[in-house]
């Protein structure tokens, strides 16, 4: 599992321990191999699982706009009221979806989270921003996205992994959800960015200093 | 671009990368749109619109704009889409434009293209890992606060020169960034991250100072154009990406450099 998407199970566990949260459904787009992820937040501590089936093929084109319109679809069928994910994948960075789920359904946002607090019928949340943290209060139904200091993840145990295996996972198709995935982008190239060649090896700090003086840097 | 627009966050952050942005888009009409402009150290709506490539600056003041929440930003982007039609809406790729964007474009019904770093055409754009071509474009919520790390230091990923580790080479202006493990160890903000997850920087000059230079870490400041590597294991990975490499002691290195670059 992604680790921002781990991160985002914990704290659905976390605050189903404080019963705040009165169920889980962990969910995922993508081919069979998705099913290992659910299992994984079953695991966690997640109370059952949605496999939304998209083959190996549909799954390469697949961005963060369809699996919002996914998510969005999915959570008013579900009628819950907390969507959690991660804040980006780590395979292509995108950090979309959870924006484009709450924008969806029209709800509020609370993306790149560092603390989670609920207040009644609100989330008191901390961002972490470029120039440190802010503090917002949104109102539920809402997104939340995780950012790496929200919590640490458990590991799953054994016996958890067990029980695991026996908790439902439904497999829907995006069409039952009435979602189009054909993506609009196209990636025309994907190209190793320009090697960087090692350079010289010093051997004292007057060196280093008198370098970089020479090369204007300092 | 034909006719972009520009949403503008908080004027006293992130300058420098916003302003490349409009430098950046301006192959015909830029128009700026900057919500609740603040008395600050910024730049000022007159200063905005002398910006080389802006042709037009809306601003647009009201209470609800004061924390620059994606909820209430979204539906002012998109009276001014409806009204102007542009081809291509713009931010820099900070915490805040990383929020709103995404929901202007679910609203647009488009995908939108995070962390652009090259504009081959107006439909052809480059990311970190991937060149995409799009297809046209690339209250209920409260802000409470902000608290903002306090330095005199510059700000990191508009500095000239970053030094990256758990100490302070203290004769030189630099801003100061840390590996995700000094993050992780609690000792320095979040906000000092240099890397994958964390800030992205591309200073005249990267000191990286007992770093051992983690792929995930190198993500965030290769593009630097001189990078120095200090560590005292000659097989860290950082000096396979460091024009000079000094094998040593940190703990040795740092005051000496200090007190060679207060001669100078």
């Amino acid at each position: 599992m992604n680790p921002f998407c781990e991160i985002a199970v914990e704290e659905a566990v976390r605050l189903k321990e404080k019963k705040i949260v009165s169920e889980i459904i962990a969910v995922s787009c993508g081919p069979q191999q998705c099913q290992e992820t659910i299992r994984t937040a079953l695991a966690m501590g997640a109370d059952r699982g949605i496999h939304v089936d998209v083959s190996a093929k549909d799954a390469e084109t697949l961005g963060p706009f369809q699996v919002s319109k996914v998510l969005a679809a999915l959570a008013k069928k579900e009628n819950v009221n907390l969507v959690l994910l991660g804040k980006q994948a780590i395979d292509d960075d995108c950090n979309q979806t959870g924006q484009m789920t709450a924008a969806l359904l029209d709800w509020p946002q609370a993306t790149f989270a560092s603390e989670v607090k609920v207040e009644g019928e609100k989330l008191i949340v901390i961002r972490e921003v470029d120039g440190g943290l802010e503090t917002i209060s949104v109102k539920l139904p809402a997104v939340v996205t995780a950012d790496l200091r929200l919590n640490e993840p458990r590991y799953a145990t054994l016996p958890n992994i067990m029980k695991a295996k026996k908790k439902k996972v439904d497999q829907v198709k995006p069409s039952d959800l009435g979602v189009d995935i054909t993506s609009r982008v196209h990636i025309l190239s994907v190209e190793d960015p320009p090697q960087r060649q090692a350079g010289v090896k010093v051997e004292t700090v007057e060196d280093l200093v008198s370098k970089l003086k020479e090369s204007g840097r300092i | 671009l034909r006719h972009s627009c520009v949403p503008f966050c908080p004027p006293f952050l992130l300058l420098p990368r916003r302003l490349l942005l409009v430098s950046d888009v301006t192959l015909a009409h830029s128009a700026v749109l900057t919500s609740h402009l603040l008395p600050a150290p910024g730049l000022s709506a007159e200063q905005l619109a002398k910006v080389q490539g802006v042709s037009k600056l809306f601003v647009a003041q009201h209470e609800a704009y004061k924390g620059f929440l994606p909820e209430e930003l979204t539906p002012l982007v998109l009276e001014a889409q409806k009204q102007f039609s542009f081809t291509h809406i713009c931010a820099g790729a900070s915490a805040f434009g990383k929020s709103l964007l995404p929901r202007v474009a679910a609203k647009l019904d488009v995908a939108p293209i995070s962390d652009v770093i090259d504009i081959k055409s107006p439909d052809t754009f480059v990311r970190a890992i991937y060149a995409v071509t799009p297809p046209a474009l690339v209250g209920k919520s409260e802000w409470l606060q902000q608290s903002l790390t306090k330095s005199d230091r510059p700000e990191l990923t508009s500095a000239k020169v970053v030094v990256s580790g758990e100490v302070l080479i203290t004769s030189l202006s630099c801003a100061v960034g840390a590996s995700r493990a000094a993050v992780d160890a609690g000792f320095v903000p979040n906000d000092m991250q240099v890397g994958q997850t964390g800030k992205i920087v591309a200073p005249e000059l990267y000191i990286a100072v007992g770093i051992s230079g983690a792929i995930q870490h190198l993500a965030g400041m290769k593009d630097s154009k001189t990078i120095v590597a200090i560590n005292k294991d000659p097989e860290a990975p950082i000096f396979q990406v460091s024009d000079y490499g000094l094998v040593a002691d940190l703990f040795k290195v740092v005051p000496e450099m200090t007190e060679l670059l207060k001669k100078k």
